[in-house]
């Protein structure tokens, strides 16, 4: 689209063409400048609603993080409330829960990056190399479980989980003359569920963007490796696979950034608030929200957040660099 | 040779529909499954659980929840009306920020853009944004607790927007319209917005996907005005209230009276299957825009 040819004018707009050039020019000159700001006014009240909002649910809350270094009382409110130096911070790292929710939320972040790659990679890979019509029909169908909310997927789970109703126990332990098992009540096996529900929501929308990536690749690589007799196979690890690694690194990378940060449905709603379960659930995005809410801890809750925007912040910053070094083109700004 | 090469390819055909069958059904059978579910007899629900291949089916939990008059009714309304407004509110407060970074003679254009930039990066945590929503702007229990915090705009949206502004929408066009004498709203609403068509699609499903799914804004904002409940919300809290009696049944003695208020499962699974059905329903028409706009902006998400 970018080569349309400049519009010819109907009549010589001088004056408004001057303005026009004018806003090309580099160096201003007060009667210049003074055309160029009223012709910006309209921009900046279109832009303000938009601003406005940012300043409310961004920026507003921002100073609300000294909350974290005070010794809160509701009747003082977040300025007037007396300083606590960092002692809220070595309360929190006094408890066990400052390192299992740090080591969980890590682990959990390392295990979905990593599986979720090998999963999207190779159904990208499968569905670019599909030639049926059925192609587009299993892409939108894989990708539906992307759009569910987070409540929906705990019920979809329960379905299948609950101890007395649950399809698992029911319909397969049973036949097979197996006790039931409590899944709501025993940590051991929610690493594997999580893992497997993050991927089943989440694969359909991870392949796209390899997808795309690999229907953008010059065919005649393929053709040439074709006729020199290559297998579906070699063509995959040695053409695919290497011209797919910028996307690979790239899209890593930002997750990468993001280690920090968890998916607060998948790990609040999906094991139903079960406290038995806490020990693998527990991750800094649920402490943070079960300090304030559940147990009306402000401060702590304060702490564990500021820790997580703190380190989530020095991340993404870090992993963004890396990745400007690499592909300026893929980074964040 | 050539026979060989045909064989493999038609190995590989064979080998990749199957790995891709077995994905689509895991993706759909624990909703075919929940769909079954909400038909079955609840006796038989309780008896033999979720099952694929109920003993008796029945319409029984349909016909409960269109005909008594339940909040689930008003939590569907709620949950409509809601994404409605988020859409358009949200919609045109994203195109017109994106419209104006997309203006490369805009001063201060730059700073403007960090600070849109940088509520990526950063961000004032739950704390201090529920302390802003609640004490600040006084949105709990009213519409604005669910409509506000989060949800309206972000950062996103706004730079895919604004790169599609830059180069979908070609500035010699916009600057002819303004040198015919179009002032800058006119040149917005009849040239820029038409053609930006496509990207709008894109964001207004975002914003609408978030909105319909959203449960986290009425679990916070929504202490006491159960009345504004949306469908996730419902759900969410039925399902708590079946946790807490099953965790503390050993000790309330009088859990059946508690139990009498949580409608039964086929009913539970009816309303859960009412909660996806809009987005099943639009699903086939909008998979195209949402998968183009996820590869739009994929690799910055």
């Amino acid at each position: 689209m970018g080569n349309l040819s400049p519009a010819p004018l109907p009549l010589p707009f001088r004056e408004r063409r001057e303005k026009v050039a004018v806003i090309k020019e580099k160096k201003l000159t007060p009667a210049k400048r003074k055309a160029l700001i009223k012709r910006s006014i309209p921009i900046y009240i279109m832009m303000l609603p938009g601003l406005i909002y940012l300043v409310i649910n961004n920026y507003m809350p921002m100073p609300g993080i000294i909350l974290a270094f005070k010794k809160y009382t509701a009747k003082l409110g977040i300025y007037r409330s007396p300083w606590n130096g960092l002692k809220n911070f070595t309360y929190l790292f006094s408890t066990p829960d400052a390192f299992v929710i740090t080591r969980n939320t890590i682990l959990y972040n390392v295990a979905f990056i990593i599986i979720n790659l090998i999963f999207a990679v190779a159904v990208a890979i499968i569905l670019s190399e599909l030639t049926g019509k059925l192609k587009k029909a299993y892409q939108s169908i894989i990708l539906l479980p992307h759009l569910l909310s987070a409540v929906i997927i705990s019920y979809l789970v329960f379905a299948f989980l609950s101890a007395d109703n649950g399809f698992i126990n029911n319909s397969i332990l049973g036949p097979l003359k197996k006790d039931p098992i409590g899944w709501y009540d025993n940590a051991k096996y929610w690493p594997f569920i999580l893992v497997f529900v993050n991927l089943w929501k989440g694969i359909g929308y991870n392949c796209i963007i390899y997808l795309s990536t690999i229907l953008g690749f010059d065919r005649s690589y393929y053709e040439a490796a074709r006729i020199d007799g290559a297998s579906k196979w070699k063509q995959i690890t040695k053409i695919t696979l290497p011209l797919l690694r910028p996307t690979i690194i790239m899209l890593s990378l930002m997750a990468v950034g993001r280690i920090f940060y968890s998916d607060f449905g998948l790990f609040y709603q999906v094991p139903r608030n079960s406290g038995a379960l806490f020990p693998v659930t527990n991750t800094i995005d649920t402490y943070v929200y079960r300090a304030l809410i559940e147990q009306g801890d402000i401060t702590k809750s304060a702490a564990a957040g500021v820790y997580q925007s703190l380190v989530g912040f020095i991340l993404i910053l870090s992993a963004n660099l890396l990745v400007r070094k690499l592909d300026p083109d893929s980074a964040l700004f | 040779m050539k026979r060989k090469r045909v064989g493999e390819e038609g190995r590989f055909q064979i080998f990749g529909n199957i790995i891709m069958i077995l994905f689509s059904l895991a993706a759909v059978i624990p909703l075919v499954l929940l769909l079954i579910s909400s038909f079955t007899d609840d006796s038989a629900l309780v008896r033999n659980g979720y099952s694929f291949f109920p003993e008796k089916w029945s319409a029984y939990a349909y016909q409960y929840i269109f005909t008594s008059g339940n909040s689930l009714t008003r939590a569907y309304i709620m949950s409509f009306v809601l994404t409605a407004v988020g859409v358009v509110v949200g919609l045109a407060i994203t195109t017109l920020l994106a419209y104006g970074l997309s203006k490369k003679f805009l001063p201060a254009r730059g700073v403007i853009t960090f600070l849109v930039v940088f509520t990526m990066l950063f961000n004032g945590d739950l704390v201090p944004t529920y302390m802003n929503y609640a004490n600040v702007f006084k949105v709990k229990d009213t519409f604005f607790g669910l409509l506000l915090p989060g949800l309206l705009m972000n950062a996103f949206n706004v730079m895919m927007m604004k790169s599609y502004f830059v180069s979908g929408v070609p500035d010699e066009i916009l600057e002819a319209a303004y040198i015919d004498g179009a002032n800058e709203y006119q040149t917005f609403l009849k040239i820029a917005f038409p053609l930006a068509k496509p990207i709008v699609a894109t964001i207004a499903l975002f914003i609408g996907i978030g909105y319909w799914n959203d449960w986290m804004n009425g679990y916070v904002y929504l202490s006491k005005a159960t009345h504004l409940y949306t469908i996730q919300n419902l759900l969410n809290r039925m399902m708590q209230n079946i946790q807490f009696l099953q965790q503390n049944s050993s000790t309330i003695s009088g859990a059946n009276t508690g139990l009498a208020s949580i409608p039964a499962v086929s009913v539970r699974m009816a309303m859960a299957v009412c909660g996806i059905l809009p987005i099943v329903v639009i699903y086939p028409f909008i998979q195209n825009n949402f998968v183009k706009g996820i590869t739009l902006g994929g690799v910055k998400g």
